[in-house]
């Protein structure tokens, strides 16, 4: 019985992918088809994971095992209950609230972090003596990453116009944006083309089983 | 000279799909050489020593499981075979499955790998960087029980685990937020503990500056490419190391495209100017 539930899967999942694919010819039904099953079948998947794996164990059971222990749980599940009133016309003004608290917290918190870890360690990161490596190789990188640094900040000061210094600086820092748009596009299509392997590896091996990754 | 009509792009996704499909058939083995940032990481997991406790984070879906999934399998063969401990976490709600899988996929190569001992699965918590932050302050408060509801003060693996400074390093296999980053900025940052990772393609140019004097990042592997340089490193070719060459294949078919698509603009602006004397 295993087997033929692991069989068919194969087969939903190889008909579903050339339904998805069938898209990059013309907008069809079989898209059309699968595409509402999977938006209908990820909300169901979601709201019933949210139950069971998220509600239940960090509201449910620690409430209901020791609630003296776990009575400040009660905070978050009333925030959670006023965040639903957005669904009534009339009590949405109620969510307002929990979502303040969201925003306030949140931004607590990530402010520190990214000020650290996003401002203050990559700008001592660049902070280096670029004439210390071990190779030329090393020596040219690190004066890329100062002068690319600089300028590229340089490009996006807007209070004095880009004339003169600050102009050729600017437009350095454009030039090593540029590169760096390119390299992201080179992952992002790097990271595309990975998906369809993955597909194929699946159809020409999963499924019709001519290869044998 | 008239303008240059523009390919019907339905062409270009046929032969991006006969050139990712055939060199999966007829294999070419064109060569793959591997990356610093690879070998940064390989260099961290071989620097541990034997019986030393890595987290690994599993931090991604099934959407990005073509490109994750080859390199976790990967950096799990690496660890087991150096004899470190792995405690698994997830950010992401489906990471769970994802570290299931990987384990299933392994239990052939490693049988006598016994769970609560060599391994466990601490399971999914919602709240990304607060429960970050709130492991690093302790661990055991935030995942009383692994997975499957066992108490963790009764699996050997936990004993002397209750913060980040019991961990050895911390590695995020990572498709987005909450993933990576969080990491960096909790688990290294803040806390000082070596941190690496594995992302997709698409968000390796947001991680590569973590990889700086400041060592925020110990190595990244980036994509598919890096997966199949991990497996070449490991000598044991995966499904990761038999899509390069499809990768290799697609990317001349886009870059040829591209060269085509510029000449084909640069003879219409020509055209133009022409036609409009």
């Amino acid at each position: 019985m295993e087997q033929f539930f692991t069989t068919l899967g194969i087969w939903l999942g190889a008909l579903f992918t050339f339904a998805i694919f069938s898209f990059l010819y013309k907008d069809n039904p079989f898209y059309k088809t699968a595409e509402q099953i999977f938006v209908g079948l990820s909300a169901g998947y979601w709201f019933v994971y949210t139950i069971f794996f998220i509600l239940i164990p960090n509201l449910y059971n620690p409430l209901t095992q020791d609630f003296s222990a776990n009575w400040i749980k009660l905070i978050p599940a009333i925030l959670g209950l006023m965040m639903l009133m957005r669904l009534i016309p009339k009590t949405e003004w109620v969510s307002r609230f929990p979502i303040s608290v969201i925003i306030g917290t949140t931004s607590g918190v990530f402010f520190l972090r990214y000020l650290k870890s996003d401002v203050l360690n990559q700008l001592t990161a660049t902070m280096i003596n670029p004439f210390i490596g071990d190779s030329w190789v090393t020596v040219i990188g690190r004066l890329m990453l100062i002068v690319g640094t600089i300028c590229g900040v340089i490009y996006f000061y807007f209070s004095k116009k880009h004339t003169g210094a600050l102009g050729v600086s600017a437009k350095i820092g454009i030039y090593f944006l540029m590169v760096s748009f390119g390299a992201a596009f080179g992952y992002t299509a790097m990271a595309r083309i990975s998906l369809l392997i993955g597909r194929l590896q699946f159809l020409l091996g999963d499924w019709l089983g001519i290869i044998h990754p | 000279m008239g303008k240059t009509k523009q390919i019907d792009r339905r062409w270009l996704f046929l032969l991006i799909f006969i050139g990712v499909a055939l060199p999966l058939i007829f294999t070419i083995g064109l060569p793959l050489e591997t990356s610093e940032n690879v070998q940064m990481v390989y260099d961290l997991v071989e620097s541990m020593p034997k019986g030393s406790k890595a987290l690994i984070s599993f931090d991604y879906d099934p959407a990005s499981m073509p490109e994750l999934h080859p390199m976790a399998k990967a950096l799990l063969k690496h660890c087991f075979d150096k004899e470190i401990d792995l405690i698994f976490t997830a950010m992401w709600p489906m990471g769970v499955q994802m570290a299931e899988d990987i384990m299933a996929q392994l239990q052939d190569d490693y049988p006598d790998l016994v769970y609560g001992e060599d391994y466990v699965n601490l399971g999914f918590k919602a709240g990304g960087m607060i429960t970050i932050q709130s492991m690093g302050k302790n661990l055991r408060k935030i995942f009383p029980e692994d997975m499957n509801g066992n108490n963790i003060d009764e699996l050997p693996i936990m004993e002397g685990i209750n913060n980040f400074n019991n961990i050895s390093f911390v590695f995020s296999l990572s498709a987005g937020a909450p993933g990576i980053k969080e990491w960096v900025q909790i688990a290294h940052d803040a806390y000082g503990r070596p941190t690496s990772g594995g992302v997709t393609g698409v968000s390796a140019p947001a991680m590569l500056p973590y990889i700086n004097e400041q060592q925020q990042l110990t190595g990244l592997l980036a994509g598919l490419k890096a997966a199949a340089e991990y497996e070449t490193l490991l000598q044991a070719p995966g499904t990761a190391t038999s899509g390069m060459d499809s990768q290799s294949i697609a990317h001349l078919i886009i870059i040829i495209f591209i060269i085509i698509g510029n000449i084909n603009y640069w003879r219409n602006k020509r055209a133009e100017k022409k036609g409009g004397k």
